[in-house]
């Protein structure tokens, strides 16, 4: 089981351990980072080719935050996202071919071209939403919460979210609320250090943005490698758990880092020299993986296979959606209202 | 029938909807065990306990948010902002998010929810609680916006918004808590979208809402007693939808139109009206359309200064009477 401690010098700290994540749990996680990588790598291909347009934020190099805390989760658990949200939808077993075709705008994307790359959305899935506004959806996924602890439901609401979000009014008005109301809401926060083209330090009261806020809401502070697949799924399973038994919410923060810019506009040029090649080299959440899954007995032939099958998959979706129509213009006036229309007048 | 007090008719309408459905369920600050800071919701507590009946902290992103979050996985939420002013410190979940899901999804996220506030001015409190700001929201796709000027009325369209499938804001006037009115008993539904004649004439059609609607009346029959000019009074009720078939339609018998509006003059739902009538009513006009407005101002405090600026019964009297005689 997993094992935190905390330290006089702050937060507690997870102790690895390999016990508790059987093979098939760990092929899984691997297959969905794998994918996760395949796929955001094969938007920004896209984009360049001016396939994909309007702008993308992509998971790149944080892959196992989004693989870890999926694997943690159950059916009809719930999961809020950001604009950054192309890894979680995928995590949580969206096709590869709804989510490139919706950045391309055709009539297959997820939402028929009427959201984006920074809407995805799959109620099915239990993706309900991606949110563009800062800290928008921290209060939201609390109303689900909400929902849950209301009708006696058994799901967890989980709230993603980066390092630049804790410094907005809705993150501490969530964090308040969720705790007077011990709703089973777990809030995930991804650090990876930079708020859009700023160092996350450089505007930050406190040196770990997330972990070091829990106090001031009664919550334990909780930090993880997010680099390391079973250290987040260990330390979002025992939130989700204690979320699911009644114990209200959790503030877990992951320490990441995103190998591209913060969205397509960005070249990322204020990161200092050599800092992009060390975290590639040495906390590559793949890399660190792979190593982890050779070391508890998979065989390299396992691995090869699940690279080769995503691999597929991707350059499927790919040729899917370049054939795929463009968005039918019959949706522009869709669903604005429940009435399946937009009329706002007799 | 019983008169009751717009006051009480909202605590009513509340309960109404709550026996009713389960799923139905109340935040805000100070609404449960206070019973709201204009007694608007006392004994709601008492009725339906602290599970559906729940006091937030003074946060009001975290309360629309979880309006949001609650209504999107089931429930139907009432959630309240105290004074409408603070729609502008979570104006970001009427312009951005609950207006927007079901489109930007695809038609996946549901928000069956009632936004409660207490909207107007007329009590003295200042430029920061006292604005009508129903135009801040009609100006937004997807959301439905509605402001009863009557007990009765406040019932029925609020069992109509709670149980209406989109997101609706509706506008209590604070000055309006006090009035009484007659009230059936059982159970009252009214429907949104539908403008009511409280006042039929002929000579010009006056279209108000909110607490414009009882000065409206009052003007109207100032003019008919002092002038002999019969003015047909129409209680807007529902800025989206708009009925705009009852408006043009009286706009074609009368041929002269007024709004009365509480809301400052830029971007007053009364512009878009009268850009509708001038639009597909042009030729019933018999003379200019002719808004009745707060001045472009912020709201002052002090009871001279207040009662100049939000226009008053002489005011629209006498705005009607100049022009109708021009």
């Amino acid at each position: 089981m997993a094992k935190t401690q905390t330290t006089a010098a702050g937060p507690s700290v997870l102790v690895r351990t390999n016990d508790g994540i059987d093979a098939d749990l760990r092929l899984r996680m691997y297959r969905s980072q794998v994918q996760i990588r395949e796929a955001e790598q094969r938007a920004n291909d896209l984009f360049l080719q001016n396939l994909v347009k309007g702008t993308s934020h992509l998971s790149l190099g944080q892959e196992a935050v989004a693989a870890g805390c999926a694997a943690a989760m159950q059916p009809g658990d719930l999961s809020f996202c950001t604009y950054r949200g192309h890894a979680h939808t995928l995590a949580r077993g969206v096709a590869v071919e709804k989510v490139l075709g919706e950045l391309m705008g055709r009539d297959n994307g997820l939402l028929r071209g009427k959201g984006g790359s920074m809407h995805l959305t799959s109620i099915e899935h239990g993706v309900m939403g991606s949110y563009a506004i800062i800290g928008a959806h921290l209060p939201i996924a609390c109303g689900a919460a909400w929902r849950a602890q209301y009708k006696g439901d058994k799901d967890v609401s989980v709230c993603f979210f980066g390092d630049g979000t804790t410094n907005i009014g809705a993150f501490h008005e969530a964090l308040n609320f969720a705790v007077i109301w011990k709703l089973p809401v777990v809030f995930v926060c991804e650090n990876n250090l930079y708020m859009e083209y700023t160092p996350i330090s450089e505007v930050t009261a406190v040196a770990n943005p997330a972990a070091d806020r829990a106090s001031a809401y009664g919550l334990q502070p909780i930090m993880a490698d997010g680099q390391d697949a079973d250290a987040v799924y260990r330390t979002a399973k025992a939130a989700f758990d204690k979320a699911r038994a009644g114990g209200g919410p959790s503030l877990l923060e992951f320490k990441t880092y995103r190998y591209s810019g913060h969205s397509r506009a960005d070249p990322a040029k204020y990161r200092p020299a050599g800092e992009l090649e060390h975290w590639k080299a040495n906390r590559d959440p793949i890399k660190i993986y792979r190593q982890r899954a050779l070391d508890s007995g998979i065989s390299h032939a396992q691995l090869d296979e699940i690279e080769g099958s995503v691999k597929q998959e991707v350059d499927q979706a790919t040729e899917k959606c370049k054939a795929a129509p463009p968005t039918s213009v019959d949706i522009l006036c869709t669903d604005v209202y429940a009435d399946g229309g937009w009329a706002w007048r007799n | 029938m019983a008169e009751l007090t717009y006051r009480d008719a909202v605590a009513r309408g509340i309960a109404q909807e709550m026996s009713r459905d389960s799923d139905v369920v109340f935040l805000g600050e100070d609404i449960a065990k206070a019973g709201g800071v204009f007694k608007a919701t006392v004994g709601l507590l008492e009725q339906f306990g602290p599970l559906r009946v729940r006091d937030t902290p003074i946060s009001e992103q975290a309360i629309l948010g979880a309006a949001m979050g609650a209504a999107m996985t089931g429930l139907k939420p009432i959630a309240e902002i105290m004074f409408s002013d603070f729609i502008a410190v979570c104006f970001d979940y009427l312009a951005n998010e609950f207006s927007k899901s079901r489109y930007m999804t695809n038609g996946q996220v549901k928000c069956p929810l009632v936004v409660r506030t207490g909207n107007g001015g007329g009590a003295r409190f200042g430029a920061q609680h006292s604005q009508s700001v129903e135009n801040w929201c009609m100006m937004i796709p997807g959301l439905k916006v509605v402001a009863p000027s009557t007990p009765l009325d406040v019932i029925g369209l609020l069992a109509a918004s709670v149980r209406d499938p989109d997101p609706v804001i509706f506008f209590e006037h604070k000055s309006l808590y006090a009035v009484k009115g007659e009230v059936p008993d059982g159970e009252i539904v009214d429907t949104l979208g539908t403008a009511k004649i409280v006042r039929p004439g002929k000579d010009a059609t006056i279209l108000a809402l909110a607490m414009m609607v009882p000065r409206a009346l009052a003007a109207a029959e100032r003019l008919k007693a002092e002038h002999g000019v019969d003015c047909e009074v129409i209680d807007v009720r529902s800025l989206v939808p708009l009925d705009t078939q009852t408006m043009l339609a009286s706009v074609a018998r009368t041929g002269r139109v007024f709004t009365v509006e509480e809301n400052p003059r830029l971007c007053g739902w009364g512009a878009e009206l009268v850009s509708i009538i001038a639009d597909e009513a042009f030729y019933d006009l018999d003379g200019p359309p002719v808004r009745i407005t707060t001045p472009h101002i912020p709201l002052p405090a002090a009871d001279a200064l207040e009662d100049l600026a939000i226009p008053s019964v002489q005011r629209i009297t006498n705005t009607i009477q100049r022009s109708l005689s021009a």
